[in-house]
């Protein structure tokens, strides 16, 4: 008994810091999502969020985050597979870790340079003969700075799955006569699933809510649920349909991880 | 396992490490342009690199980035280690798991929903927007990561080895200090790296949180960028790309040695 007791001293700061900085926001958001912009208390949030102007912002959030996601595992999962067969290969991940290290906003503000009227990208496409073309301020450069920006975080999961294949496993499959395709499809990538899921989740998640790269680099043509919320709490001064777009975008995220879950703990 | 990497494999690897250091490169590069844009090299020049360092709105700027990333780190820290050790303390695995549940939302959570309700909380508790609420919020979103990351050390450790320290008569503030802690060191360390970085990385928490008076780097290179491109930032990323390389050797040497004396886990 004395044991506990002392245990629950300790553990103060840690239950105080639940309470304030986890559970008392998402009630708060909640709270806030029944007010309207004049305070008074209404549903009319909620009204408003299923008429046809939000939800189709929340589906085309969707469809980007979808493609983002996508587009990351495709290029992420032959990478972490190249990567566990090379020699120094934690080396190697580190190096495609690091620049996920350099400060988003500069990675963003990088591409403003590059896909920029006079950038290097337009400066390639002129020079292979199909002229300047608009880069910046299009889904195509969205979407690429997105999965750019995602990519090593899709790559880690992986590759520690990956990596803690028993290789004996393949070599079982190669003595039973499975081609490399058959044993990618009926062993490597069952194996790796939860890595495949974690990676999507890490990616999915953010994707719907970035709101500076819809700014910086797709000039406010893509809204994204993220955006929808910033513009409301920050522009608009609106918290309450902010708050019920927030809750939205909460339970949207418990569904992703009820239907990715099961993952182990820490990654 | 053993097979060697494909020109085809090698080629697309070279490929990834080429877009994903690209940008950064391409930062660097343009640094040193006289030309003041991001294209058309016209010379090379120190001078933004000397207008930066006469900026001294932009030092101050880079000086509360740095208190602020410190100092969450090391309160997070203290405040994740006391979590963890509780955590683990915990006998029903029940209980465990729902505190753990708790502990990973601000981790799965978008930024944006975690700015717009500290914003809501701040507001509702009278906190003023500015350096206490952006070291608050740093501090609360650091906390999971910490414990996360010292959580599998505690559960690796063998409970005889606090039996022994018990039977060979070592109080309990013995047992925390000379056992347990030195035990974990490895995932405090990399506790306390991890929130330096989420820290110095965040922008989004950090915009929806800062008052007017109060800016972090990534805050300020947000709306530099919006403002469009100025080699200033240029210069600033140079340096903080080296700083950033600087602190992943740092960081890999510790890991390595860590691994030598036998203290690190697998991984």
């Amino acid at each position: 008994m004395r044991n506990k007791l002392s245990r629950n001293i300790y553990f103060i700061p840690y239950v105080l810091w639940i309470a304030l900085f986890v559970v008392a926001p998402i009630l708060l958001i909640l709270y806030y999502s029944f007010f309207d912009i004049e305070g008074n208390l209404s549903l009319s949030n909620y009204q408003k969020f299923f008429t046809p102007v939000y939800l189709k912002m929340t589906l085309s959030s969707f469809w980007y985050a979808f493609l983002i996601t996508v587009i990351s595992l495709l290029v992420a999962y032959p990478t972490a597979y190249l990567l566990t067969k090379t020699k120094h290969k934690q080396l190697w991940l580190l190096l495609i870790i690091v620049p996920s290290w350099i400060n988003l906003l500069l990675k963003a503000y990088a591409f403003i340079g590059i896909f920029g009227t006079y950038g290097v990208a337009n400066g390639f496409l002129e020079a292979v003969g199909i002229g300047k073309q608009q880069i910046l301020f299009t889904d195509f450069s969205f979407i690429f700075v997105s999965v750019y920006i995602f990519i090593p975080f899709m790559i880690l999961p992986i590759f520690n799955a990956l990596d803690e294949m028993n290789p004996t496993l393949l070599d079982a499959a190669n003595d039973l006569g499975a081609s490399r395709w058959m044993t990618f499809r009926r062993v490597i990538f069952p194996l790796t699933i939860d890595g495949v899921k974690t990676g999507c989740q890490v990616v999915f998640i953010p994707a719907l809510s970035l709101f500076m790269l819809t700014r910086l680099i797709a000039g406010n043509r893509v809204i994204t649920l993220g955006t929808a919320i910033e513009q409301h709490f920050l522009v608009t001064q609106d918290w309450g349909m902010g708050s019920t777009i927030a809750v939205f975008l909460i339970i949207i995220m418990f569904l992703i991880m009820f239907v990715t879950g099961n993952r182990k703990q820490g990654v | 396992m053993g097979n060697k990497l494909s020109p085809i494999s090698k080629a697309f690897l070279v490929l990834i490490f080429l877009i994903l250091y690209a940008p950064i490169f391409f930062l660097v590069f343009y640094s040193f342009n006289s030309g003041g844009t991001m294209y058309d090299f016209k010379g090379f020049t120190m001078e933004w690199y000397k207008e930066l360092f006469q900026d001294t709105r932009l030092l101050i700027i880079v000086l509360n980035t740095l208190v602020i990333a410190l100092l969450s780190a090391l309160i997070a820290t203290i405040i994740g280690v006391i979590g963890a050790i509780g955590i683990r303390s915990f006998t029903s695995s029940k209980a465990r798991n729902t505190v753990l549940s708790l502990n990973n939302v601000l981790i799965v959570s978008p930024d944006v929903i975690i700015g717009a309700s500290f914003l809501i909380l701040f507001t509702m508790a009278g906190i003023k927007l500015g350096f206490y609420s952006v070291l608050l919020s740093h501090i609360a979103f650091s906390i999971p990561i910490v414990v996360l990351l010292v959580l599998p050390k505690l559960q690796e450790m063998s409970p005889t080895l606090i039996d022994a320290a018990r039977d060979l008569g070592a109080s309990r503030w013995d047992v925390l200090t000379k056992v347990i802690l030195p035990y974990i060191l490895p995932g405090i360390f990399a506790g306390f790296f991890m929130a330096l970085t989420y820290s110095l990385d965040d922008f989004a928490v950090t915009f929806f949180v800062t008052g007017n008076g109060f800016s972090t780097l990534s805050v300020e290179i947000y709306s530099l960028a919006r403002r469009g491109i100025s080699l200033n930032i240029n210069a600033l990323s140079t340096l903080l790309f080296a700083l950033t390389l600087l602190l992943v050797v740092v960081y890999y040497f510790i890991t390595q040695r860590v691994r030598q004396t036998g203290m690190g886990g697998k991984r």
